[in-house]
């Protein structure tokens, strides 16, 4: 374990320098303030973290986790049960067939209404997003699982909550690990367009306001704080997996 | 305890657009602490069978009977080894073996000891913690009966436990379940494609017909379990003779001539 952790030091130590490379040169190509290198970006980050970035910081970080907990919590139990029982799922696959290529985000302005512009809507778009996702996710890992690991588990006497338990629960969560993983990117990213269209609050609307304000500094420093959401919650996520997920790595 | 049988029992599997009788007129009794074989050609309805004897499949026609009362669903005292083996991968070895009397609601200290017991008694004391995705082959057929000795059955159902394995691995665990069977004296019922395995573990060999499966003849085999048996002339015999009678089933694909060489 202790060398996987320094194996995974060194790989992204070596990424951040290619990273910082890469972004250095392009700010040089492109020579415009909007897109500042690497070291004025940083310290600036640095400089307005504390006093002005964190408050946004954690709302925005709030709003995220809230939402993808709770999209989950009630995406997975749904998406089991539709995966394992044909009659649930002769009413629900055709909704969710119908429901699934729609693009949630266009019924922002809807939400907007509805709920207001603070919290309640920014966290009902993302959890509507994120649920989707994992829904469907978890009823197609529910419908692959194979019958003998649920016969064996049967023929111990198993009922439908043990056979849930032992059975559909862990043998689909990689796979909605995996879809949680790259959902994070979707519900940041959505996290952005619904903070930048309303409210006062969120690492969004800081970079919006810097923006219009022509603060370039102050938004590139809003957008590095939105890229470190991003990483933090998927290397989250990626430990939350190896954690409990164990029996993956060992499969030969 | 743990007497088994099947009365005239018939199972048809209905699908969306077709059915398939996979057994009709199936009739079988198992005596307690009996162990009995069933060989027979492929699709013919054993693994059906066993999923009937073990509660999980309701038959269409005729009853099933263990310790004379019909079979509902799954039973405490039934245990279940499937082809596959059944493992769970995500549970450690220990957490595999104790599934059956987690399920049953017992208490953790018992748990605990008959868990480690029937490990200790398979050979995998030491593998408690590790995932069967890092066991052998035969180490993970070994975890499956060690999950069905916690469960203390009296009567043992095995689906052709060993299929998966090499032949000297194979050896090994038909004479480990061989000395289970001998000492703990359940009843025991194991399908096999293994002609050689049926003698070696059955003291009755049940030969099956094609599809829908019926009994087509009973071999006896009173040396089952005698030291030394697998090198002895009658073992070879009892091969020579189920082999003939599998021939005449039409069970072995490329005609055998009877007696000829194994
Ligand atoms: N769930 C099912 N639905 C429909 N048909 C099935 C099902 N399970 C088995 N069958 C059919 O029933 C017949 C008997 O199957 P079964 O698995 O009992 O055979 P078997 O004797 O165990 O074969 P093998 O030796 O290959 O394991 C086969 O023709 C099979 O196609
Ligand atoms: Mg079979």
């Amino acid at each position: 374990m202790k060398g996987g952790w320094g194996h995974k030091l060194t790989g992204y130590a070596g990424a951040s320098v290619v990273l910082l490379i890469g972004w250095q040169l392009l700010s040089l190509a492109v020579d415009s303030a909007a897109l500042p290198g690497p070291v004025p970006a940083i310290s600036e980050f640095a400089r307005v973290f504390f006093p002005e970035l964190l408050p946004h910081l954690g709302v925005s970080l709030w709003r995220v986790v809230a939402s993808m907990v709770l999209g989950t919590v009630l995406a997975v139990p749904l998406g089991l049960a539709i995966g394992r029982s044909h009659r649930l799922d002769a009413v629900a696959a055709p909704m969710i067939f119908l429901t699934y290529p729609v693009p949630k985000v266009v019924f922002l302005p809807v939400l907007l209404v509805l709920l207001g512009l603070g919290n309640a809507s920014k966290i009902a778009l993302i959890t509507l997003i994120v649920f989707f996702q994992i829904l469907v996710t978890a009823r197609d890992a529910a419908r692959s699982i194979p019958s003998a690991s649920v016969l064996s588990v049967r023929s111990l006497g198993a009922g439908r909550m043990d056979v849930a338990r032992h059975v559909i629960f862990p043998a689909a969560l990689p796979d909605i690990f995996t879809a949680l993983r790259i959902g994070s990117g979707t519900a940041v990213a959505v996290l952005f367009l619904t903070e930048s269209i309303a409210g006062n609050q969120g690492l969004g609307y800081y970079i919006v306001d810097a923006w219009g304000r022509i603060d370039y500094a102050g938004m590139f420093a809003g957008i590095l704080g939105m890229a470190l959401l991003g990483v933090v919650l998927y290397e989250a996520l990626e430990m939350l997996e190896s954690r409990m997920c164990r029996w993956t790595h060992v499969v030969r | 305890m743990g007497t088994l049988s099947f009365e005239k029992v018939g199972l048809t599997y209905t699908g969306t657009d077709r059915s398939v009788r996979a057994l009709e007129g199936f009739d079988l009794s198992v005596a307690s602490g009996e162990s009995v074989a069933i060989i027979g050609p492929s699709g013919c309805g054993k693994s059906t069978a066993l999923l009937a004897a073990s509660g999980l499949l309701q038959p269409t026609a005729g009853r099933v009977l263990v310790d004379g009362m019909s079979v509902t669903g799954p039973r405490l005292k039934t245990a279940l080894i499937l082809q596959d083996f059944g493992l769970l991968p995500w549970k450690t070895v220990y957490h595999n073996a104790a599934l059956g009397l987690e399920i049953r609601g017992i208490g953790a200290t018992e748990i605990r000891q008959r868990a480690m017991m029937s490990l200790a008694r398979v050979g995998l004391a030491d593998f408690t913690d590790a995932f069967p995705g890092e066991l052998s082959g035969g180490m993970r057929q070994r975890l499956a009966v060690a999950r069905a000795l916690a469960l203390d059955a009296d009567l043992l159902l095995m689906d052709e436990p060993l299929s998966a394995l090499d032949a000297l691995t194979r050896e090994d665990l038909q004479a480990l379940l061989l000395d289970i069977w001998l000492q703990a004296g359940h009843t025991s019922v194991l399908v096999t494609h293994s002609i050689e395995e049926a003698v070696f573990l059955g003291r009755r060999i049940v030969v099956l017909t094609p599809r829908p499966g019926r009994v087509a003849a009973v071999v006896d085999n009173p040396g089952m379990g005698e030291a030394g048996y697998r090198a002895s002339s009658v073992f070879y015999e009892q091969c020579v003779k189920l082999r003939a009678i599998l021939a005449e089933e039409g069970a072995l694909q490329a005609p055998v001539s009877v007696g000829g060489a194994l």
